[in-house]
């Protein structure tokens, strides 16, 4: 049914409904026609799937396309499943946070875990992982176990110079985007 | 009269601070008393949890995922189980499904008020943070009963439970419950008119309800900004569409509303487990039929071969799950709370995937905190109960 009315309203998309184990309803789309579907999906009244339950990526490594990135919705009936194969050697995206805000830190956390980039998203920093991280680490080629070396630090030395100069280069960043983080 | 210099100061909360609930850091511009900008950073408390989940069985990754959410770990595992059961198409046994509701519900009792007494506490109730662990106590000792540990009880598996209930189970829960209903008037005799609480409170935080919608914020948060979603109602599962109980829905979306909602729900929470404990025997059955999944009981492994046999294959090799991922949510004490789980046919996860209420709050925060004053960034961080486990996972 919401395959149908994706196929009326959006001419031309190719769209595969698959089916799974669990009978929930999961829909493949294209990269490029994702932002389309995405809007329709939350605006239409007869379909509302205006909240984002979640979003994930599985890595499926050797198979290629390698990456699956999973968007679970849900509108006040229903449960659906959208789904974008991303091929390893390009793994991007646009980014969805236009049609559901909760998108920001969700697709950071993509990112930070898979290495898949959003475009436009703004704001794709490091999640959970500290910033200096080499590595995506679910990615099924990323070792479990690693080793690094133990690093140190000098103490740290600020002049008041550098101290006002940091704080004023901080402001500017925060001031091009405000609202969340940086 | 002269123009006086002005600029903002840049400060940092955290990621140690009394009032974070764990390891929160928010980096905040003030000008004078006023948050002008805010970001959180997280990751603080990151254990991969996911990654070590795919090298374990399926079973074995229970107390892996209670400790995601400590302050509700039967959330977690109940999230879990009914995923992963999905896949193997188990359907669990009536009185399975009514004990699950019943330690559901004590457990949402338990984490509210975890978070009722630390949020008191932070803007200036202490004694309410005594009166709450004071209860709280009797919930833990049911899990101690049942498990033999207070916090972790690791009690709800994979194919049902881990035992049948033990003796005195249901005198121990029938006494909480009688009880509880009077000492929640007396929390609220403290604050709900307390006019430093209502004045802290009230006005502050505010989220509107597409707001709440927009940032999935699906949950006792959600719900105090008027949107009426519940998991329990609209998607249920474990049988909680044969309950009879109310769903508490706020209209203004402050911190006030926020905590009324979450008062109301412990409320229905005691008449949902006073419907389920009416309806569970003391003894019966206990988990599901499933030879495959559940190890058989420990007297039939010491008299009959196939089910040493059984016992062996299960605890040396786990179960398999057949291909295809699932992902069944609950409503947890901080909103919807479940797991997808990919499986590829092999007795491991092929993927985990948490969704953490805690990590869309966090995300939500500058939208509540920026504007208003820094005193209310403590009565914020308290009103959305986030679990930095959970958060950082």
């Amino acid at each position: 049914m919401i395959v149908d009315a994706l196929r009326t309203l959006l001419p031309g998309l190719v769209i595969d409904p698959i089916v799974t184990a669990d009978g929930q309803e999961t829909l493949f789309v294209q990269t490029d026609r994702l932002i389309d579907v995405c809007r329709l999906l939350r605006d239409r009244p007869e379909l509302g799937f205006n909240f984002l339950a979640d979003l994930t990526a599985v890595d499926f490594w050797p198979r290629e396309p390698r990456f699956e990135v999973v968007y679970l919705l849900a509108s006040p009936a229903a449960r659906l499943r959208l789904k974008v194969a991303v091929p390893g050697s390009a793994a991007r995206l646009p980014t969805v946070q236009s049609v559901w805000p909760a998108a920001g830190w969700l697709e950071r956390e993509v990112w930070d875990m898979f290495g898949i980039e959003f475009d436009n998203h703004g704001d794709l920093r490091r999640l959970l992982m500290p910033e200096d991280w080499q590595g995506h680490p679910l990615r099924k080629d990323f070792p479990v176990q690693i080793r690094l070396r133990p690093r140190s630090s000098e103490p740290l030395q600020v002049s008041e110079e550098e101290f006002r100069a940091n704080l004023a280069k901080d402001r500017a960043a925060r001031a091009a985007n405000p609202g969340t983080g940086r | 009269m002269p123009e006086i210099r002005t600029e903002t100061m840049t400060i940092n909360m955290g990621p140690q601070h009394p009032s974070t609930h764990g390891v929160l850091r928010l980096v905040l511009e003030l000008d004078g008393e006023t948050v002008v900008s805010a970001s959180p950073t997280i990751g603080y408390l990151h254990t991969g949890i996911e990654k070590t989940a795919e090298q374990k069985k399926f079973q074995q990754v229970i107390p892996l995922v209670e400790r995601m959410d400590y302050l509700s770990a039967q959330s977690n595992s109940f999230a879990y189980s009914l995923s992963v059961e999905r896949l193997l198409g188990l359907e669990m046994p009536d009185r399975v499904k009514w004990i699950r509701v019943l330690l559901a519900e004590l457990q949402r009792i338990n984490s509210h008020l975890v978070w009722l007494g630390t949020h008191a506490m932070e803007v200036g109730a202490i004694s309410v943070m005594l009166y709450c662990f004071r209860e709280r106590e009797l919930l833990l000792d049911i899990n101690e009963r049942i498990a033999g540990f207070r916090m972790f009880p690791s009690y709800i598996r994979v194919g049902g439970l881990r035992d049948d209930l033990p003796r005195g189970f249901h005198e121990a829960v029938t006494q909480f419950l009688d009880t509880f209903p009077t000492k929640l008037n007396e929390y609220e005799g403290l604050l709900t008119r307390n006019e430093i609480y209502v004045k802290r409170t009230r006005g502050v935080g505010k989220l509107s309800k597409d707001e709440c919608i927009g940032l999935s914020l699906a949950g006792p948060i959600g719900r105090a900004s008027g949107w009426n979603y519940d998991v329990r109602k609209i998607f249920p599962y474990s049988g909680y569409d044969t309950f009879d109980f109310d769903v508490p829905v706020g209209t203004d979306g402050d911190v006030y509303d926020r905590y009324l909602v979450r008062i109301e729900e412990m409320r229905q929470s005691v008449t949902i487990c006073r419907q389920a404990l009416s309806r569970i025997t003391p003894a019966g059955v206990f988990a599901a039929d499933a030879p495959t999944v559940v190890p058989p009981p420990k007297d039939r492994v010491y008299t009959e071969m196939e089910a040493l046999i059984q016992h062996f294959l299960i605890y040396s090799q786990g179960f398999t799950v057949p291909v295809g991922e699932a992902y069944v949510p609950v409503e947890g004490a901080r909103g919807e709370h479940g797991f997808y789980v990919v499986a590829d046919g092999t007795n491991r996860p092929w993927r985990l995937k948490a969704r953490s209420p805690s990590l869309l709050a966090c995300q939500a925060l500058p939208r509540m905190i920026v504007g208003g004053l820094i005193a209310d960034v403590i009565a914020v961080i308290g009103s959305i109960d986030v679990v930095m486990g959970d958060v950082d996972r």
